[in-house]
């Protein structure tokens, strides 16, 4: 077998047993890896109606078929488990060394299940697997737990994913983080981690990685390599995702104020040209990523100084307008405690400016916020809330649990502007504007993401009125799903996206060099496919009905006050318009289900009876 | 002219730690893809130090004088380090000696493997597969030479910004 391992690693940390499970061509062919692959996985582990924060719940990485080779930005991992913050299928990615170790300790997959009796840390070295005692590492940061580890083993190979507070705390949110900056960031699965009482996964693995084709592999990795140092990629290199921040504020979508805006005058000030002149101190890459998107800014006076991390437009957005903040420095010290804690910045940023809006309406007062007022752009403020949430401090225990909940329990009208989707929270694109994104929005399967759904790009890339809604749309956000998951599946960085002339025929080509499986095009269109309706059929499971595909409120009701999209809202009546064409598109029924025969068509039988109708 | 032996250069502000470098020297070495079969590695001290680092053909190899079985020669031309399989058998005293850490114990042969520049290839490997142009292969003349461009013209550039 090349580049596979056909092995999946299921570790039990309530008995400490593990056992490791054969997989062979077929299914990983099926599978192929990444999400797709975390997804099956996820899907067999966990029983339906499981405790997202209980022992049955199996958290689930899957290397990527590409981990470990030179294919560029194709060093990745997924992680999926049923996410405590939608009750749904939650699916993250992240990359770097560690994804690369996965697969060198001779893995596909690693499922694990169960709670520990206390705090521990797992260690997968190649073969053998090790329970520690975690005791000394509970209550630290996420990369000093790292750094821990790696002294504890006193070997720089050994790569941990790790929580941190956050996790341990069981903030619904948390995340896991590997290689320091690198985040399997939304729906909580640091959670379900620190559920378990594991503080982290460090493996450490010492095999090499046998390609199929490598001579072929290594030309055509250095082709697309070239092609990622043109003007192609020029946008993640020069200033990375935060050169968003101006052109969705031309826009009139960037997201000011928790969503009551689209437009932010102090959008210059906080602008990815602002950070790199005055903050960024170098762009590094992941393993393997001849992009290197990632830029590390440093505070280097005030009350921030320091402070050193990396900064994306979404968490920019996030802490930043979305929270009224136009202090770059603030922003950075906001980002640099969240990702300490290990806590989503995202969805910390868009709950924090849920409590500041409560606290503009009145809603929640001084008293509810224990002294702290966080009046728009109290940069101070939402530092402080940060640390509150991390540690479930005061009101830090309500913001915790996401949007949708806190709203729930404060009610007086703040459910009107939580700003998410199946409990997870927006990313930075004001949907009212964005009406294909407003559908891809309230379908996702794990909620309103960027990332999963690249419907954004229609809309902002002016492929078709962003402000206008049809029922075309419902063709378009499928398929801006499919050519997502298509870079979740195999996995590469979507970030060389456009490098590609034929995207299909050249990452099967590269499948196939690496793996020596034959694989079509149209195979692996169908195997993205696949993928999508695994996570949406792991939902149904769950109970998934129509109307977890909806909007809030806001963006229903409010039109965007002024700026380039003035006076734009989702019409309900688009929306379901545009619902309607969505589900005939992918070939469910009127109501969201998937019938019995396309299970079968995707191959996906065995699930059929559970799931299809 | 005094001969200088050629090395693998890092600029550090170029390299981003991808790493690539260790996998193309696996490649062309051993034919698969593993940074512990690689004779260049990467560096990375998080967040921002980034850095590979090969044998430096240095001009009183401490590695050769360390080996007790002599099995380790420099070759006069090229500088690089010659390895006698025959005699090398694996104790690491190079390993120790070498100040760079350049040297890799082949885990699967217990012998050591050094960079030869791709002595049997067009140009060496790490350097042709590196997309950022981190890597170059240079004499210590002609990178003291860039260096002092480089610092020049930084000087040069402040100069102006200030005036």
């Amino acid at each position: 077998m090349y580049s596979y391992t056909g092995k999946i690693l299921h570790i039990d940390v309530s008995t400490g047993k593990t056992h490791v499970q054969r997989v062979g061509e077929d299914f990983l062919k099926k599978y192929v890896g990444g999400v797709s692959l975390a997804a099956r996985l996820a899907y067999d582990n966990t029983p339906k109606g499981a405790d997202p924060l209980g022992p049955d719940n199996a958290l689930c990485f899957a290397a990527s078929v590409f981990a470990g080779t030179m294919v560029p930005v194709g060093t990745k991992h997924a992680v999926a488990a049923k996410s405590p913050l939608t009750g749904f299928l939650g699916d993250c990615l992240a990359s770097s060394y560690f994804s690369a170790a996965i697969k060198r300790a001779g893995y596909d997959g690693i499922v694990i299940k169960g709670k520990a009796d206390k705090p521990i840390w797992v260690f997968v070295d190649d073969d053998a697997i090790y329970f520690n005692d975690a005791s000394d590492l509970w209550g630290m940061e996420t990369f000093p737990t790292e750094e821990a580890i790696r002294a504890k083993i006193g070997d720089e190979r050994v790569r941990a994913c790790t929580i941190g507070p956050g996790g341990e705390n069981l903030v619904l949110y948390a995340n896991l983080t590997n290689d320091r900056g690198r985040q399997a960031g939304r729906t909580g699965m640091g959670a379900v981690m620190g559920s378990k009482l594991i503080k982290a996964l460090a493996i450490r693995g010492t095999k090499s990685v046998q390609m199929a084709d490598i001579e072929k592999l290594c030309e055509m990795a250095r082709k697309l390599g070239e092609v990622a140092q043109t003007t192609k990629t020029e946008k993640y290199r020069v200033l990375g995702t935060p050169a968003n921040v101006l052109a969705m504020n031309r826009l009139g979508i960037l997201p000011t104020r928790n969503f009551q805006e689209g437009e932010f005058e102090g959008a210059e000030k906080v602008s990815g040209e602002y950070m790199h002149e005055h903050f960024t101190e170098k762009a590094v890459a992941c393993a393997g990523c001849p992009i290197a998107c990632e830029q590390i800014v440093h505070v280097k006076e005030g009350p921030y100084a320091g402070a050193r991390t990396s900064v994306d437009y979404e968490s920019l957005f996030a802490l930043g307008p979305n929270c009224g903040l136009d202090s770059m420095a603030g922003i950075i010290g906001a980002i640099e405690r969240c990702d300490a804690y290990g806590i989503d910045t995202m969805s910390t940023g868009v709950t924090i400016s849920w409590a500041m809006e409560c606290f503009q309406r009145g809603i929640l007062t001084k008293k509810d916020f224990d002294g702290i007022e966080p009046d728009w752009g109290n940069h101070g403020a939402v530092v402080a809330l940060v640390k509150k949430i991390a540690y479930r401090d005061g009101i830090g225990d309500l913001l915790a649990q996401g949007t949708k909940r806190a709203a729930a329990k404060v009610g007086k009208g703040s459910e009107h502007f939580a700003m998410h989707v199946k409990g997870l929270e927006f990313a930075g694109y004001d949907v009212r504007g964005a009406q294909t994104f407003a559908l891809g929005s309230a379908v996702g399967t794990r909620g309103p993401c960027h990332n999963r759904s690249l419907a954004y790009e229609a809309d902002t890339h002016g492929e078709v009125d962003r402000l206008k809604a049809e029922k075309e749309r419902g063709q378009i956000a499928k398929e801006k799903e499919d050519f997502a998951a298509l870079f979740d599946t195999v996995m590469l960085c979507k970030f060389i996206r456009g490098c590609f002339k034929d995207v299909w025929t050249e990452v099967a080509q590269l499948y196939t060099c690496a793996t020596g499986i034959e694989l079509t095009a149209d195979e692996l269109k169908l195997a993205t496919e696949r993928a999508w309706n695994l996570k949406k059929a792991f939902n149904i499971r769950e109970g998934w009905t129509k109307k977890d595909d909806w909007l809030p409120p806001r963006c229903l009701k409010d039109p965007i006050p002024a700026g380039g999209s003035k006076g734009a809202y989702v019409k309900p009546k688009d929306l379901r318009m545009m619902i309607k064409a969505y589900y005939k598109a992918r070939g469910w029924t009127p109501e969201g289900l998937i019938p019995k025969e396309k299970l079968i068509a995707l191959g996906l039988e065995d699930i059929a009876e559970d799931v299809g109708v | 002219m005094e001969k200088q032996f050629q090395y693998i250069v890092c600029d550090p502000a170029k390299c981003v730690g991808c790493g690539d470098c260790e996998l193309a020297c696996s490649m062309a070495k051993h034919h698969v893809f593993d940074p512990g079969l690689s004779r260049i590695r990467t560096v990375r001290i998080e967040p921002i130090v980034t850095f590979s680092i090969a044998c430096r053909t240095c001009a009183d190899p401490p590695c050769v004088t360390a080996c007790p079985r002599n099995a380790l020669t420099q070759d006069p031309e090229k500088g690089i380090i010659l390895i006698d399989e025959d005699l090398c058998d694996g104790c690491g005293w190079c390993i120790e000696a070498c100040e760079f850490g350049a040297i890799l114990l082949n885990p699967g042969t217990k012998k050591v493997e050094i960079c030869d520049l791709c002595a049997d290839l067009d140009e060496p490997q790490c350097v042709k597969y590196c997309q950022k142009d981190a890597l170059y292969v240079g004499v210590p003349e002609v990178v003291a030479q860039k260096m002092r461009r480089d610092v020049v013209s930084k000087l040069l550039r402040e100069l102006v910004e200030t005036t």
